[in-house]
């Protein structure tokens, strides 16, 4: 059994298919979902969304969102993001070091709230993708 | 008759002109195609939420949002008017203008314009309508933090009560050769008119219900907004070859009729030559 997924951010579509189970990074945890959810509304934070369909995963980076959950559709509106395969660590490296660069600068002109964010999804990135590399 | 140096000093302007209208025929060509393969992709997006919206609609929230919720009573109107900023392009801003004005002649209230695209701001400006933002100059990359100031403009609008209604107006994209003028309800969100989920139900909020739609509801502005804006390049650079197609074709025919009145006058001009020497050498002999 399956239910049909679409994963989507403003200027692209990036992924669209059918999944067995999906795991997405809930803004209240990690919300793992069965085809025939029951209606579900929910903020994404940072990180990872597994989408699995048979034996194969389907990882997609994603930096904040939406994810609606009905029972025959799953449709998830991602800010940014990313699939596994198209992200490099060494850009996610260079994020995370600007963004800390941009929170340890803050002298009242600069907006904190937008580089501590920033800052969480270029580690949210980093963190995944390290965890990627130990496999 | 005009003299031959005049028709071919026309000649010539009228081949300098055609030569800008070709130049900027193949550049709204090539920027076309990328335009319509942005509003293409950008669509999953628009769709996405479109759907979750309508779906929303038909929940039972224990949390009205203010978007969700039609006003008993509409005091003042406000209209978002997506225009391009260039002209050149055929009818495509009188058509979309033209529809503005329709849709707030139509309404019985005070109205607040907000503009993207300087045409619209400049037409909005002659005809006096009161504006509260307008946004020029967009990429034609766009990119949603483009529009974000001015839908948050239209929103604290509309939060505070100034607005109780607000309308987007646009160009929906399609095919290259027709664009149409659109105007959609932005806020509060329409009613839905094909239920597709029946009974009483209500989704399962995480963390608060408060929360994820005050996100999500100002996220499907921005995207309908945005979508409008994506939308409304491609239909310009579509019209702009168009019009510059047909304004080359315009020249290449203008150029063939004065290629003959010149020749024309050139025999003319021959033909009375050898007359006038043999009436003279008539005359010597």
């Amino acid at each position: 059994m399956s239910v049909p997924v679409l994963v989507a951010t403003a200027e692209r579509e990036v992924y669209r298919g059918d999944a067995d189970f999906l795991v997405a990074p809930g803004a209240a945890g990690e919300l793992g979902i069965m085809p025939n959810h029951a209606p579900l509304l929910s903020a994404l934070k940072p990180g990872e969304l597994r989408v699995h369909v048979g034996d194969h995963i389907d990882e997609v980076f994603i930096s904040g969102g939406f994810i609606e959950v009905q029972p025959n559709m799953i449709t998830i509106l991602a800010d940014s993001a990313e699939r596994a395969t198209d992200i490099d660590e060494a850009a996610a490296l260079e994020a995370t070091r600007k963004a800390e660069d941009g929170e340890a600068n803050r002298n009242g002109d600069i907006d904190y709230a937008r580089a501590s964010s920033e800052l969480a999804i270029a580690a949210a990135r980093l963190d995944w993708l390290r965890k990627k590399k130990r496999h | 008759m005009a003299s031959a140096k005049d028709i071919r000093n026309q000649i010539k302007a009228v081949q300098n002109t055609s030569k800008i209208t070709k130049a900027m025929e193949l550049v709204a060509a090539s920027k076309m195609r990328k335009a319509q393969n942005r509003a293409r992709d950008a669509k999953s997006y628009a769709e996405g939420i479109e759907r979750i919206i309508h779906n929303l609609m038909q929940s039972h929230p224990e949390y009205a949002h203010p978007f969700l919720v039609e006003r008993p009573q509409v005091n003042r109107v406000g209209v978002i008017v997506v225009s391009t900023d260039k002209g050149l392009c055929g009818g495509l801003n009188s058509n979309v203008l033209r529809h503005a004005l329709g849709l707030m002649r139509e309404q019985q209230v005070k109205i607040d314009v907000l503009t993207i695209g300087r045409r619209g701001a400049a037409f909005m400006r002659r005809f006096g309508a009161n504006s509260l933002g307008s946004r020029e100059e967009i990429s034609d990359a766009p990119v949603i933090g483009d529009i974000i100031g001015l839908t948050k403009i239209a929103m604290n609008h509309f939060i505070d009560g100034k607005l109780d209604r607000i309308f987007l107006v646009s160009s929906e994209f399609i095919n290259t050769m027709t664009q149409r003028p659109k105007v959609v309800q932005l806020l509060p969100c329409p009613e839905v008119r094909e239920p597709t989920h029946s009974g009483y139900w209500d989704y399962l909020y995480e963390p608060e219900s408060r929360e994820v739609l005050d996100g999500l509801l100002t996220r499907y502005v921005e995207s309908l907004v945005f979508n409008a804006v994506i939308e409304n390049k491609a239909c310009e650079h579509s019209a702009r070859m168009v019009a510059m197609k047909s304004a080359s074709d315009n020249a290449k025919d203008i150029i063939k009729d004065l290629r003959i009145t010149y020749n024309k006058a050139r025999q003319a001009a021959i033909t009375q030559e050898i007359a006038e020497i043999c009436a003279g050498s008539a005359a010597t002999s």
